[in-house]
């Protein structure tokens, strides 16, 4: 029972994909509701992720420190908390984050429109939705999460440092010296790029789960949980294979 | 009860024969039979429940029948892929039960939504025909309010000139009066005569409404148990000696 029910989200979910991927190839692309997208997704997800980022950094400067100290490699702490955070942490927090605050907006975004008919009312007036309201999200996730994934690693790497400082003052210059002096573009633009495959899971998912949302009220809220649980879920999933991936064609 | 005449000089607009449909077990349709003239007024009656909604979405391609025949100005939609099923609702409105506004859009974005998409206008003719289209339904003043910021019986007017927007030659109405106070319920049932008296259009309204059915419609059907149970004029229905018809037009 539980195994159909599993083989026919994926089959529905790849009818979906294939509805969705084929409007992309035709014009005209809705460039409006995609920069409404944008800006829904980026800059209105940074402050959380900034403070997740930030606060994962603080933490495991302390921890890391403690145990450091204790080894007595107190020097290696910048390179340990750069790398944990760019390789990752950052990544993963961003997205497991994105999941939450956009997964739950776009499940229950579209899953209320589907309850009120208005992805219809789309449909009524000869328009695809799968192009004007699942392309442009997907989209819109794919571009957005690499980018607030700097930010996530940025925030967490100097909040590191404030909470280093403050346990024994040094410089921002010399932190940073120390964190990236062995450091090569090879070690940051692949677990950076991962995560446009994270957007593409979250927008994906939390698209789907949205149109295919039924029974009013009680259907969105289902949307919205099930997007959040099942953004989360594979997104971590997906981490698995990406980091074995990436050890595999980018050995540091 | 007098035959329709049918067949009128301009055919029909819609022509629906033999109509079956079933979700699981539950029968909503045992093979109907529909016509609407061109120019013509056709309110589908019956108590909720009984699939009227059900059929507006068939006639409009978003829900396949099991079997039967939907003709649309002479053309048949069953099994007609997307891209034409799309040049035939161009030239459909539809008007939905809550209206269906798109929410994150403004009432002016909401009717220039179809304008946009489907006619390659200037932005200063998309901005004038808007205006002209809310200035039919009296929400001339109302462009720049989100959907939330209006009453339910602004949204029906509202839907009504989005519906309007590409100038459809058929009008489908699903319960345009349900949900609204008796005067309101009024004003929305004389816009429906005067639209279709200004546009020549010809319409279905599906309606448990009897008092709004003889205020707009030329003929009525009434539907039981998945049947057409009479139809004839209003007037005709009126007179009808059958129990079922004579309650339902007491009660409504």
């Amino acid at each position: 029972m539980l195994m159909t029910s599993v083989v026919e989200w994926f089959g529905e979910l790849g009818q979906f994909t294939w509805k969705m991927l084929r409007t992309l190839l035709l014009p005209p692309f809705e460039f409006r509701e995609f920069l409404r997208q944008l800006d829904a997704i980026g800059p209105k997800s940074v402050p959380l992720v900034m403070l997740a980022g930030g606060a994962t950094g603080v933490v495991m400067s302390m921890q890391t420190r403690d145990s450091l100290v204790h080894l007595g490699a107190k020097g290696m702490l910048p390179a340990i908390i750069f790398y944990s955070m760019v390789k990752e942490t950052g990544p993963i927090i961003t997205a497991l984050v994105v999941s939450g605050r956009v997964g739950a907006g776009i499940g229950a975004e579209l899953g209320s429109m589907r309850v009120t008919e208005q992805i219809d009312a789309i449909e009524a007036s000869a328009v695809n939705p799968y192009k004007y309201l699942a392309a442009t999200r997907v989209a819109a996730c794919i571009l957005m999460l690499p980018l607030l994934t700097l930010v996530a690693d940025a925030s967490g790497f100097l909040m590191g440092w404030v909470a280093d400082f403050i346990a024994e003052p040094i410089s921002l210059r010399l932190f940073l010296d120390h964190a990236t002096r062995n450091a090569s573009l090879g070690d940051f633009l692949p677990p950076t790029f991962k995560t446009a495959v994270f957007g593409l899971i979250i927008g994906l998912i939390a698209s789907f789960q949205g149109m295919r949302a039924h029974g009013g009220t009680e259907g969105v809220g289902r949307a919205a949980t099930q997007s959040v649980v099942l953004c989360s879920l594979f997104v971590i999933l997906a981490d698995v294979i990406l980091v074995r991936l990436i050890v595999l064609f980018f050995p540091s | 009860m007098k035959e329709k005449n049918g067949n009128g000089k301009n055919g029909d607009a819609i022509e629906v024969t033999g109509l079956k449909k079933s979700f699981g077990p539950q029968t909503v349709f045992k093979g109907i039979d529909l016509h609407v003239d061109t120019g013509e007024s056709v309110a589908v009656l019956g108590p909720s429940g009984t699939g009227k909604s059900v059929l507006l979405k068939l006639l409009i391609g978003l829900q396949q029948p099991d079997a039967g025949s939907i003709r649309i100005g002479g053309k048949e939609i069953v099994g007609l892929g997307t891209d034409a099923m799309n040049e035939v609702r161009k030239g459909i409105g539809f008007l939905f039960q809550q209206a269906a506004l798109y929410d994150s859009l403004t009432v002016d974005e909401n009717v220039a939504f179809p304008l946009r998409r489907h006619l390659h206008l200037a932005e200063d003719e998309v901005r004038e025909r808007v205006h002209k289209l809310l200035e039919s339904v009296g929400m001339a003043d109302h462009g720049h309010k989100l959907p939330s910021e209006i009453s339910g019986g602004m949204q029906k007017r509202v839907g009504l000139a989005r519906a309007l927007a590409l100038d459809p030659s058929i009008l489908l109405f699903d319960e345009p009066t349900s949900g609204l106070d008796p005067i309101t319920a009024r004003e929305i049932d004389d816009l429906i005569v005067e639209t279709q008296k200004q546009r020549h259009v010809s319409s279905l309204v599906v309606t448990h409404d009897v008092a709004g059915a003889h205020v707009f419609a030329d003929w009525g059907v009434l539907l039981h148990e998945g049947e057409v149970a009479a139809e004839g004029t209003m007037k005709d229905l009126d007179r009808s000696s059958d129990p079922y018809v004579a309650e339902f037009l007491k009660r409504g």
